[in-house]
């Protein structure tokens, strides 16, 4: 059984996905039950999983794939926590789409790629060595691609294009790396606090180059400056896509592939004693500024998002370079906070521009009267972006800061002080316009849903996440909240 | 039971089954497409039987008529020759139910496909288990004449000239061959590869040898640059020969390379095997830099062809089992997805009328089977994970940075990444709309799934690499024991 959990994880969207290929596109009520079955049984089946880890069972699957190699499967604490935050962001976001993607065509099509997407990102977190993590990778690449190119236009085909020559030359290095490390190693396999300081002096700079590599095919995915190009075009998909993008898949599988190799190949001291972090961290530092300061200048909503999020997820990188255990469980943490609050964004910026046709923020005066929940979910995003107690964003910013200091790296505190007035700088506008301004006499294109703001499936999953936002904050201390998962991980890790 | 089977010749009925069905194709052409189904799944089988006969009994050595070597004929299978007739009996049952359908709709000469294909597999499954390198010869020309024959069929300008270009070149590889053979024959009186193995030593006349003999199969496998006939034959002939051509005949003279550099040649090849790899190095970037050039689908799998050829040639500058290994299994991977490709691509064309890449109309919506076909066989043609043209590019790599060789490693990847642009050039335009649609012709079904079941096939090849490794360790055929600590 214990085998066989991990495997089911992943056809829980698999086989979906598959099945739904082959509907035709009016049979959309099968597709429904498909599509939220299969999320409701990896919801429980993760859940399940959780609570066998946390009382000492290990699940794991293997199947040989060369001589001495392996595709593995394990649920570890690190997986467990971005496997919870995809699978519950997929169940939402699944509702989600449904709402959005009503009589648009070739729906069985994108709910294909959308439950393919979700199963790579689920082998992605399982991965137990790194040709198993780079097998789902690349099949995360693949599988969104058509997502990207859905709406068919030359537009859409141009962006889909882009991502891919940056995702894919990632992967290219990556596979080096990785083929590399392992004539190097003799082995892939994560293990806490790495497997190569064993490796004799004479490999140090080979392991340099790799790990310059590695963090480079991973840093496309994660967009670290100056790699991010691809995502402020890759916005013309629909907005489902955007937020599975921002929040789940893509850019967090990038910046979850930096996490394993700091902590499960070199391991952090490791790394560290090689001087490979604070190069990593200033480039992530970098990135946390560039990103914020172009999001600044960005009118349109969704490449504003955009460039909040090449800020943002370089928290997760900046936490994971600073050699501390505090700073540590801030990065780690952020990887889950950050997705709840990008996706609340996401799904808000969708349904104002489904709702109303409002794409730029300039249209964006007095909105707050016409859709107040939207906007108040929208609000709480936000908030937690800029840091503000007791949301979970302060959270993540309170332990990077506290961390870094404990090591004696105060100008992170600098780094986080600018970010956090550049978000402000960029939300608040947005904010005050949707509160306090006038509402024009016409919305650009307005659509009716009688007496709601909106559509009950696109109004919903803002506002649960919005919620998940303030209880991550909230309730940081209790048992299974974000922050003590990140916490029990990176004990694993500093444990002597 | 199974002892049962096992002592029956599986070895020779491998090329009477399609010889018979060929013939029998031929004087009922009006039965054409059941006879020559019934021939085609029946050689299927006896090939499987043969594999199970092979890891029951492992190398098998059978002379025909009870005649030894060197009078009479001999046959001999190991594990590197089943591999091979599996490959092609994979690619060959894709092929005829394809085939089945797709001269049905056609006014293109259905007649003469059957008799002409069947006879083709017969030469290249006696290929596959010759032991002489007379036999070799005979083989060879077998399959050429029924390649040209096959191309014709087409009966457009372009096909009859690529079928003439390659009749030229395939007669001049097989004299060169035969002229090596006379050489060898002269100066040792025996035309078994074994005994030449043995007797073969530094000497002109080893090497006047060994140069026509190599130099005729270079030119058959159309490395980089002897390449020029491929692209217009593969591309014009009727879409189920290009898959055969460019999925199992270029494999065919690479094995009787591979047979002539390790059974007959070990010891006078030195040196020879990093001119390959270069020249395999740039076919890889040349052919691919070609393929992205083209405007025409079917023009532009071919000149993918001459680019994924020339990672075969890589091994030869590695020189180490693992990458011998992930060479043998680049030819099996590139073969299923080759042929899937092609197919995805005939379907296209017929679908359409056209294969203009720009104007492909929403392809992706309105052939989805075809489609996912091709993207698979492209993922595999990429070397993205997980399919089979994946372990190969991790066994070459492997081997290259083993060694510390950063080159070929390069050259590895950056011939990936333009697959990539290839292959996805045709993706992007497939999910567009063209600026005037076309008509669209309806596509048998059986069409679509011939090609979505040999591209799964590359694919699954992925998962299951155990398997062929050791059956590719049957008899040693690759010298991996002797070179290995």
């Amino acid at each position: 059984m214990n085998a066989w959990l991990p495997l089911l994880v992943l056809f829980s969207s698999l086989l979906p996905g598959l099945i739904i290929f082959f509907l035709k596109e009016e049979q959309s009520r099968i597709r429904i039950v498909l599509n939220m079955a299969g999320a409701l049984i990896k919801l429980i089946l993760v859940g399940s999983m959780v609570w066998g880890v946390y009382h000492g069972q290990s699940y794991e699957a293997r199947l040989p794939l060369l001589p001495g190699l392996e595709l593995a499967l394990e649920a570890d604490a690190l997986a467990l926590l971005f496997i919870v935050l995809s699978s519950l962001l997929w169940l939402v976001t699944t509702v989600y789409a449904i709402g959005y993607l009503e009589d648009s065509p070739n729906r069985s099509r994108f709910f294909g790629f959308f439950s393919l997407c979700v199963t790579a990102t689920v082998g992605v977190a399982l991965s137990d060595n790194l040709i198993t993590f780079l097998l789902f990778y690349e099949l995360l690449t693949l599988s969104t691609y058509p997502l990207i190119v859905h709406r068919g236009t030359e537009v859409a085909r141009k962006a889909a294009r882009l991502y891919l020559v940056y995702t894919l030359v990632g992967g290219a290095l990556l596979l080096l790396a990785t083929v590399w490390l392992y004539t190097l190693a003799g082995t892939l396999s994560f293990t806490p606090q790495g497997f190569l300081s064993s490796l004799d002096e004479q490999h140090y700079g080979a392991l340099t180059i790799v790990f310059v590599l590695l963090i480079i095919g991973f840093g496309v995915k994660a967009a670290i400056a100056p790699l991010h190009g691809w995502l402020p075009k890759a916005m013309v998909a629909p907005a489902p896509v955007s937020a599975l993008l921002h929040a789940v898949a893509v850019v967090k599988a990038g910046a979850f592939g930096i996490v394993r190799v700091v902590h499960d190949v070199f391991g952090v001291t490791f790394a560290s004693s090689l001087g490979l972090l604070t190069p990593l961290a200033v480039v992530a530092s970098v990135t946390i500024l560039y990103g914020s300061v172009r999001a600044l200048y960005q009118d349109d909503l969704k490449r504003r998002l955009a460039y909040s999020t090449v800020s943002q997820v370089s928290y997760i990188i900046l936490g994971t370079t600073i050699v501390g255990p505090i700073a540590a469980i801030g990065g780690i943490v952020h990887l889950v906070h950050q997705g709840l609050m990008k996706i609340t964004l996401f799904f808000c910026a969708g349904n104002l521009a489904e709702t109303l046709g409002i794409h730029k923020i300039s249209e964006m005066d007095g909105v707050g009267r016409r859709m107040p929940w939207t906007m108040a979910a929208f609000t709480l995003g936000a908030f937690g972006m800029i840091g503000v107690p007791p949301l979970a964003g302060f959270i993540s910013k309170w332990y990077l800061g506290i961390g870094a200091l404990e090591v004696g790296q105060g100008w992170v505190i600098g780094v986080l002080i600018g970010s956090s007035l550049l978000n402000a700088a960029y939300f608040l506008p947005i904010l005050h316009a949707a509160w306090f301004k006038a509402p024009p006499s016409s919305w650009p294109q307005e659509r009716s849903f009688g007496r709601k703001e909106t559509a009950w499936a696109l109004l919903l999953p803002p506002v649960i996440t919005a919620l998940l936002v303030l209880a991550a904050g909230l309730l940081a201390n209790a048992t299974f909240s974000p922050l003590q998962w990140a916490t029990f991980i990176i004990s694993l890790e500093f444990s002597p | 039971m199974s002892s049962g089977l096992n002592t029956i010749a599986w070895i020779v009925w491998i090329i009477l089954i399609p010889l018979i069905g060929a013939m029998l194709c031929f004087m009922w052409p009006r039965r054409g497409n059941l006879l020559g189904m019934i021939s085609a799944i029946a050689t299927v089988v006896v090939v499987v039987a043969l594999y199970l006969q092979l890891l029951d009994q492992g190398v098998i050595r059978y002379a025909v008529g009870g005649w030894r070597a060197p009078l009479g004929i001999d046959l001999y299978a190991d594990g590197l020759s089943v591999l091979m007739l599996l490959m092609s009996a994979l690619v060959g049952l894709g092929v005829s139910f394809y085939a089945r359908d797709y001269f049905k709709q056609d006014d293109e000469n259905p007649a003469g496909f059957w008799p002409l294909w069947l006879l083709m597999w017969t030469g290249l499954n006696a290929l596959f288990l010759a032991a002489d390198i007379f036999n070799l010869y005979v083989t060879l020309e077998l399959l050429g004449l029924s390649a040209v024959a096959l191309i014709a069929l087409a009966g457009s300008k372009d096909a009859l000239a690529g079928a003439m270009r390659y009749l030229l070149v395939s007669l001049l590889g097989s004299l060169c061959y035969l002229l090596g053979v006379a050489l060898l024959y002269h100066a040792h009186g025996t035309v078994d590869i074994q005994l030449l193995g043995s007797v073969v030593t530094v000497h002109p006349v080893s090497y006047a040898a060994l140069g026509l003999m190599i130099a005729a199969m270079v030119l058959k496998s159309a490395l980089f640059p002897l390449h020029f006939w491929l692209p217009l034959a593969h591309a014009s002939a009727p879409t189920p020969v290009s898959a055969l051509l460019s999925a199992v005949v270029v494999k065919a003279s690479f094995y009787l390379l591979l047979r002539l550099w390790f059974d007959v040649f070990p010891a006078v090849t030195l040196g020879l095997g990093l001119l390959f790899g270069v020249l395999g190095a740039a076919a890889i970037l040349w052919g691919s830099v070609q393929a992205l050039r083209q405007t025409r689908l079917k023009l532009l799998v071919a000149y993918s062809t001459v680019a994924q050829l020339g990672y075969l040639f890589i091994p030869f500058a590695l020189l180490s089992p693992i990458a011998w290994q992930g060479g043998v299994y680049f030819m099996l991977s590139h073969a299923l997805a080759k042929a899937a490709m092609f197919m995805a691509a005939g379907n296209i064309l017929k679908f359409g009328g056209h294969d203009r890449i720009a104007d492909l109309d929403r392809v992706a919506q309105r052939l989805p089977i075809t489609m996912t076909a091709f993207c698979l066989a492209g993922v595999s043609l990429m070397g993205l994970p997980p399919s089979g043209g994946f372990i190969a590019k991790w066994l070459l790599l492997e081997a290259a940075l083993t060694f510390e060789q950063w080159l070929w490693a390069a050259v590895i990847i950056v011939g990936g990444l333009l697959a990539a642009g290839y292959v996805f050039k045709v993706v992007g335009y497939a999910f567009t709309q063209a600026d005037h649609s076309h008509d669209a012709r309806p596509v048998a079904l059986t069409m679509e799934w011939a090609a979505l079941g040999l591209a799964v096939g590359a694919i699954t090849l992925g998962l299951i690499a155990p398997y062929p490794m050791a059956l590719l360790a049957i008899g040693d055929p690759l010298a991996i024991r002797e070179v290995s600590p």
